[in-house]
């Protein structure tokens, strides 16, 4: 192979289902490990031991699960629709299934990021919902993650779903910044920046520190649970291959 | 159609456009309903407001470039389905992406067909809307305007959603789901315009943001469309 003089080879091995579930199988263990040690030294580190904030007091520290989650977010849908891109130009089996499995962990991820927004938006700008623009733009993340989610659920055959969902994921990734600048701008017009609390002070080392471990956490879990989805995905589809059927019957 | 099929090599790009154009136009001129009916939705939707909110004309000036704006997404949103569902159910569109010609002029040509049915109709009506709705007669022409721009890029975006689900029985409620999220910008540019011309602000630059949108869209849209009619019919 021309690319394996830079590229590992089980880089390429990735493209086989088999060959993905034994990787994958093998990286399991130690994401689902690191991703428990961040997530836990991370809240415990940003609810005990940081700074509170001086003028939101401890109503800051669900920044620690909104920022994350709202970052993975939209890297979720990144992955989505390249995964989409790969499965659509290379026809690479595996490619589908990711981008299969990245819809319903990235919407669910997107509904955290809004659901802790709020949270954190009732206290300290007194109401649930503000029609700011990150607000809005993530709404409408959530709404295309909802609607490639849909077309996979109309369509039975799977080959066909990927491909209409990878086009659409596309579509959607053209339009991401197109739609975040014009809600940008529509929301700068009409309403006076009172929100300036999003944007971030300096902040001190001792607050972002524990928001990077929180982030890399985050990361982890979404590759476990990517990873398990994928897993399960793997072996729904090749069921008649006949390592699936090994498989299934040593255990 | 047929002899559209065949002729291959000296049939150029144009003619094809043309004769799709025409094809398009011709179909939907012989069926006057559905000609009429998204434009009936248009003024029905925009009835709905002073009779569920409040007939104020103050309020109502105030509301009415958004009620327009929603009222010609919708009516769009409601015919996109048409676009290829008769070529699809028919056979027409296996034969097109057989024939040698290029999937996206006659994917374009049909969207523009599209838009020549329902979106300048809207446009050219929306004056009628306007007084309705007590929107100052200043701000008319920005709203025609804004309408014949903006109403192509919902065509143009909304094919692609036509193509993704002209293979499914059930596509209605689909289409909506995919189309709407990515339709916000035009709403936003367009209602903006109108909002811009009734406050006698200039609106070039709504105008202009809508028209690179039209530009981007022209370009990119049909490989998505050609995309989708692809996977819808072969799938």
């Amino acid at each position: 192979m021309a690319g394996s003089s830079w590229l590992p080879r089980w880089f390429f091995q990735l493209a086989s289902p088999r060959w993905c579930y034994d990787i994958t199988g093998k990286l399991l263990p130690g994401f689902f490990v690191a991703a428990i040690l961040l997530v836990v030294a991370g809240v415990v580190w940003a609810l005990a031991f940081a700074p509170p904030d001086y003028q939101q007091g401890n109503s800051f520290r669900i920044m620690y699960l909104h920022v994350p989650s709202a970052i993975l977010a939209q890297s979720c849908y990144m992955l989505m629709a390249v995964a989409g891109a790969v499965g659509l130009i290379w026809k690479i089996k595996v490619a589908d299934m990711v981008a299969y499995a990245c819809a319903p962990i990235g919407a669910s991820i997107a509904v955290m990021a809004l659901a802790t927004g709020a949270i954190w938006g009732k206290p300290t700008w007194g109401s649930w919902w503000v029609w700011d623009a990150r607000l809005t733009s993530m709404l409408i993340l959530l709404f295309l993650y909802m609607g490639v989610m849909a077309l996979y659920a109309a369509m039975d055959n799977e080959s066909m779903a990927a491909k209409a969902a990878s086009v659409l994921s596309l579509v959607g990734l053209v339009n991401i910044p197109i739609i975040k600048y014009s809600v940008e701008w529509w929301n700068t017009l009409h309403q006076p920046a009172t929100f300036t609390l999003t944007e971030k002070p300096a902040m001190p080392i001792e607050m972002w520190l524990p928001l990077l471990v929180m982030v890399i956490g985050f990361y982890c879990f979404f590759s476990v649970s990517l990873m398990l989805r994928l897993r399960n995905e793997i072996i729904r589809r090749e069921r008649r291959s006949g390592w699936v059927r090994e498989l299934i019957a040593s255990k | 159609m047929a002899e559209l099929c065949t002729n291959s090599a000296e049939s150029s790009m144009r003619k094809l456009f043309s004769a799709v154009l025409k094809r398009d136009l011709l179909l939907s001129f012989r069926r006057k309903s559905d000609l009429v009916n998204p434009l009936i939705f248009f003024v029905m939707v925009a009835t709905l407001f002073p009779l569920g909110v409040s007939p104020e004309p103050n309020f109502l000036a105030e509301v009415a470039p958004g009620v327009v704006w929603v009222a010609a997404l919708l009516a769009t949103l409601l015919s996109l389905d048409g676009i290829f569902r008769s070529d699809y159910e028919d056979g027409t569109l296996e034969q097109v992406i057989l024939s040698p010609q290029p999937l996206m002029v006659v994917c374009l040509a049909k969207v523009i067909a599209h838009w020549m049915t329902t979106g300048l109709p809207l446009a050219l009506m929306s004056p009628l809307l306007g007084v309705m709705l007590f929107l100052p007669a200043t701000a008319m022409l920005g709203m025609v305007m804004s309408l014949l721009i903006g109403t192509l890029v919902l065509s143009l975006v909304g094919a692609i959603g036509a193509g993704l689900t002209v293979g499914l029985k059930r596509g209605g409620v689909l289409i909506s789901l995919l189309v709407l999220p990515l339709y916000i910008p035009v709403l936003i540019f367009g209602s903006g315009a109108v909002q811009a011309a009734v406050a006698g602000l200039p609106l070039e630059g709504y105008l202009a943001l809508l028209g690179a949108m039209l530009a981007l869209g022209m370009v990119l849209a049909p490989f998505a469309i050609s995309a989708s009619v692809r996977i819808s019919v072969s799938g």
